[in-house]
This record gives C-alpha cells, sequence and structure tokens, in this order.
C-alpha cells in the first residue's frame, strides 16, 4: 500500500485495534452466522416451528404486526418507558453519586442501604409498585426505575472515586475549593467513565422492560411478547425479543458515538 | 539562618496502620533560605513523601510546626504549588488550558483587572516557550511523552509563581537522558524565578545535582539523619558530575542510606547459596 505511514497492525496483538474496515467484518460476520445458524436449524424440518420458527416465518409475524397490528405504537410506548423509567434514574442518581463517591458522610448514609436493595429483585417489587403508585403508565417507569436506580447510584460513585488523588490535590495546590475542586475537577474528570455507566444501565433499563410490562399493559414490545406467549405465537415472540434486542443496540451506539464526539482526547493518540 | 522561608520544628506524624501505630516522622527540623534548592533522599519509607505532603498541606501533622514566612500553615496554599509524579495533568484540558488552569479558579479570577489579564496571558505563553512546548501547546497530554507530560505539570505548577515549589519525585519515571535536560530546566527556572524548591528523590545524583543542600532521612522511625550542604557553585554544568567533591558526596550520601536503611543482607544466606566467598 503505498502512502500508508503504518504498516498494517497485527489481527492478534494483545489488546490490539482493529482497521476500521477489518473491524466492520469481523462484527458483521459474528452477527451474520448467528442468523445463518438459526435458520440453518430451524429450517431443517427436524425442530417444530412452534420451537424454533425460521427468519422468513419471524419476519412475516413482524410484517403482519405492522400491518394489522400496532407495531409502531407498542415501540412508541416501549421506549417511552425505558427513556422515562432511565432519566428518572439517572438525573437522582447522577447527583447523588458524586455526592456519595465524593463525601464520607454521604456515602455512609447511602451505599450500606443502595447495597441491600439493589439486591432485591425488582420483580418482586411489582405487587408494591401496584399497591403504591396504582397500574397506570407511573408504575411500569417505576419497576424500570427499580432495576437501574441502585446499580447506576453505586457506579457512579465508584468513576467518581477512581479519578486519580493528584488530579485533585494539584487542583487544592493551585487555591481550588472544594466547589472548584468538584464542578471543575472530579466532574470532568469522572464524565467519560459516567457516560459508559449511563450506557451500560440504559441496557439494563431495556432487560426490564418485559417485567415492567407484566403490570397490567395493554401495550408495547414487552407485553406483546407475554401475550404472544399466552396464544404460543413464537413466531412473534422472536420478533418481539428480537426487536427489543435491536432497540438496545442502537441505544448502545448512540451512546458510544456521543462518547467519542464528547471526549475527543480520550481517542487522539 | 535569618529569616528562613520555610521553618519545620519538632514535626512529627503518625499513622495508626491495621492496629500499628506506624511513626512516619519523629522530630524533623528543618529551615529553608527563601531561593534555596534543597532535596530529600533517603530509603523507601523514611518519610519523605510524607514531610512534602505536609508542608504542601495536604496532610496535618500530628504535632510540631511548619511556618511559611513566620505563619503556621493551614492546608493547601496558592504560595506553595506541588508538582507529582504521574496523574495529575487534566486530560480532557490541552497543554495550554493545563496551565492556564488556575485563572480559572476564584483566588486568581478576584483580581483580574485588563492588565492582569494581559500579564497571564504573557506568563502562560512565555512558561509555555520556556519549556519548550510551543510545537504541543494545543494537543492533549495522553498525546504527550512522559517528558513533555511533566514540563507542562511544570508549567501549571508554576503559572501562579509560587514562592515554593515541592516536588514528589517529578522526573521518577523518566529515562536517563530526559532527566537531564529537565534538571538543567528546573535549575534554569528556579534561578530564574528565585523558586524555593523542596525535591524528593531516590537519585542521589540527582539530589546532589540540584541542590544547595541534600538532606538524608532515615526510616523506623521517619527522621533527618544528615544535612549535606553540596561544595558546588550555583549554576551548575553536567561536568561537575565528574569533580573528586561531587563523587566523594555521592559516595558518603550513598553510603549513609545503606547505613540507615535497616536492611542489612544476610551474608549466612548468601554464603550457603554460594554467591560470596565467607568473610
Ligand atoms: N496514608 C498512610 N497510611 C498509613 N501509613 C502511611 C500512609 N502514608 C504513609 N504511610 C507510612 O509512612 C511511612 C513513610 O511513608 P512515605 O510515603 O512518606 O515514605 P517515602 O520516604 O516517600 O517512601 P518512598 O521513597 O517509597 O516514596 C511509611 O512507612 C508508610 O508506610
Ligand atoms: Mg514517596
Amino acid at each position: 500500500m503505498t502512502g500508508n505511514v503504518n504498516p498494517r497492525r497485527p489481527l492478534w496483538a494483545i489488546r490490539g485495534s482493529l482497521e476500521r474496515r477489518a473491524h466492520w467484518l469481523i462484527a458483521m460476520s459474528g452477527l451474520l452466522s448467528a442468523l445463518l445458524a438459526w435458520w440453518w436449524v430451524s429450517a431443517g424440518g427436524a425442530i417444530d416451528p412452534v420451537f424454533l420458527p425460521t427468519p422468513p416465518l419471524v419476519l412475516d409475524s413482524a410484517w403482519a404486526w405492522l400491518r394489522d397490528g400496532d407495531l409502531l405504537g407498542d415501540v412508541a410506548i416501549s421506549v417511552y418507558r425505558v427513556v422515562a423509567g432511565f432519566l428518572l434514574s439517572a438525573v437522582l442518581a447522577l447527583p447523588l453519586g458524586v455526592l456519595v463517591g465524593t463525601y464520607a458522610p454521604v456515602k455512609a448514609l447511602f451505599e450500606p442501604l443502595t447495597d441491600f436493595i439493589r439486591y432485591m429483585p425488582a420483580a418482586a417489587f411489582i405487587p408494591l409498585v401496584m399497591l403504591w403508585v396504582g397500574i397506570d403508565e407511573g408504575a411500569k417507569i417505576a419497576i424500570i426505575f427499580i432495576g437501574t436506580f441502585f446499580q447506576m447510584l453505586l457506579m457512579i460513585a465508584e468513576d467518581v472515586r477512581r479519578v486519580p488523588m493528584e488530579q485533585i490535590e494539584a487542583a487544592q495546590t493551585m487555591g481550588a475549593d472544594r466547589d472548584e475542586i468538584v464542578m471543575r475537577v472530579i466532574m470532568p474528570s469522572a464524565k467519560p467513565a459516567i457516560l459508559d455507566t449511563l450506557r451500560v444501565t440504559m441496557g439494563w433499563a431495556w432487560t426490564y422492560l418485559v417485567v415492567a410490562e407484566l403490570v397490567a399493559a395493554n401495550s408495547g414490545l414487552g407485553f406483546a411478547v407475554l401475550k404472544a406467549q399466552r396464544f404460543l405465537q413464537t413466531d412473534k415472540i422472536f420478533a418481539g425479543i428480537i426487536l427489543i434486542g435491536l432497540f438496545g443496540l442502537a441505544t448502545d451506539q448512540c451512546f458510544r458515538w456521543a462518547h467519542r464526539r464528547s471526549f475527543p482526547w480520550l481517542y487522539r493518540r | 539562618m535569618t529569616n528562613p522561608i520555610i521553618q519545620i520544628r519538632q514535626l512529627q506524624k503518625r499513622f495508626a496502620a491495621n492496629g500499628a501505630d506506624i511513626v512516619a516522622l519523629q522530630d524533623a527540623d528543618l529551615d529553608l533560605a527563601s531561593g534555596e534548592f534543597v532535596t530529600l533522599v533517603g530509603a523507601s519509607g523514611c518519610g519523605k513523601s510524607t514531610l512534602l505532603r505536609i508542608v504542601g498541606g495536604l496532610e496535618p501533622a500530628s504535632g510540631g510546626s511548619v511556618n511559611v514566612d513566620g505563619l503556621p500553615i493551614a492546608g493547601p496554599g496558592i504560595d506553595r504549588a506541588m508538582v507529582f509524579q504521574h496523574y495529575s495533568l487534566y486530560p480532557w484540558l490541552s497543554v495550554t488550558e493545563n496551565i492556564k488552569f488556575c485563572r480559572q479558579l476564584k483566588v486568581h479570577r478576584d483580581v483580574s483587572t485588563l492588565s492582569d489579564v494581559e500579564s497571564a496571558e504573557g506568563r502562560a505563553d512565555a512558561l509555555i516557550r520556556l519549556m519548550g512546548l510551543s510545537h504541543v501547546a494545543d494537543a492533549y497530554p495522553n498525546q504527550l511523552s512522559g517528558g513533555m507530560q511533566q514540563r507542562v505539570a511544570i508549567a501549571r505548577a508554576l503559572m501562579a509563581r509560587p514562592r515554593i515549589l515541592l516536588m514528589d519525585e517529578p522526573f521518577g519515571a523518566l529515562d536517563a537522558q530526559t532527566r537531564e535536560v529537565m534538571h538543567d530546566l528546573i535549575l534554569h527556572v528556579s534561578i530564574l524565578e528565585k523558586t524555593t524548591v523542596l525535591f524528593v528523590t531516590h537519585d542521589v545524583e540527582e539530589a546532589i545535582y540540584l541542590a544547595h543542600r541534600v538532606v538524608l532521612m532515615a526510616p523506623r522511625p521517619g527522621r533527618i539523619a544528615a544535612v549535606h550542604t553540596v561544595p558546588l557553585p550555583d549554576h551548575r554544568d553536567q561536568d561537575m558530575k565528574q569533580t573528586p567533591d561531587f563523587i566523594a558526596l555521592k559516595k558518603q550520601i550513598l553510603a549513609g542510606i545503606r547505613d540507615t536503611s535497616g536492611m542489612q543482607t544476610d551474608y549466612e544466606l548468601l554464603e550457603r547459596l554460594g554467591q560470596v566467598p565467607a568473610p
């Protein structure tokens, strides 16, 4: 190759990176081989499509859902629930996490409590949430909130604690007061890790969708999967699960893109 | 010493670590004259960093006092800047922004007439040029080599015109050639700015080359064991490392570290391993 200053990067270097094209090629072949394996097994005829529908069957079912059912409505309401539950968690966990990671008394107050609650299964809260919040949208958002908030709080606190002490002490010797250290050192230093935490917890918020839509829902992707289960519509279950996966993947990619956009200094070498 | 800028008296520091009581510093006495360059050497764990951090106000003393200009210190202050070995630069800021970081802080912003702003800009530019950072002024820290990063850290510390510069093994992670360049640079700057420097190092040659006086510390309990005045003129050059005075002092200090380190080689064991003939 002419004009290329760097020789080809070895594929198997430890912690190596891939060229863009190689990365996409490998990533795509991973996704495609999963699809092909599914296709091959399901189309072989050895397995009843009630147990494992073929990809075209699933696609048909998704198409029917879009044409005759209310796929777009289900998607919209589910996205709304996930985003609302996630945002509520984030709005509370961000300031609290920064305080827990910065000040020992706040940590002593909240950390044991949070550690205790986060082991409680979110699904087990359904009866209580129905009792306390009712059975409308608030209840579904509350379940997603319970599923994500406590983990998010602890992870953000940990992100904040990982800011090198040297960065903080250097600011102190330059005359920064407490607020300035939090706002001008700890926050900007921890921001990339916090955005990653938000990305990971957003994934969990999607996984709690089905649990949330167990609560007296009559719409949504998770609800559709649960209803399809009652009628043994395996193809629609597949369609619903795959759609949830795709939306999760899409939000994940958005977060990664935002990360690269917001923190160019991390990606420059 | 008449009118020392730093006056350390009977300084004590204890750490309670899993039940044991560690005496990191015991009865340390030291005066630094204004503009003086003093280096601290000694075996690992003898309290060098502890002493430096107490003077920097980052660690409270358990007893005794540290006065700067006759006044006891209360926490960190802009008269005492600190340079660390690692990880102290702000990776989200460019080199120039790192160096100007203190300008964003209230203590430095309060008195901002137009000419203050102008002179601050001028100072930042001068520091960038002095440290040889012009060609990387807009780069981010993780794009720089270790030596370059430490230049930025020093420039940033100097930006607020501190009268005292505290450095904890600032060149510990650099290779020998880069170090020599940095030595001449920091000497040059300290003379130019009349900065008083307290400098911790493991490298005895570095300690002598830089300092007016070398303080030898000893562990368990951490204490000042000896103070050596360096018999070299103020303006140093690398050839002085070959002079008999330099070599003799180096030998003396190295012997001092060995004697006080408390880590005697087990000759019996070496003998059994067949490494040395019986004495
Ligand atoms: N935060 C702390 N908690 C408990 N013990 C500490 C703490 N900081 C230092 N010590 C102890 O105090 C003693 C002096 O430590 P210090 O870091 O000052 O040594 P040092 O001379 O800088 O060593 P080195 O050359 O390895 O950097 C050591 O025994 C160390 O274990
Ligand atoms: Mg040390």
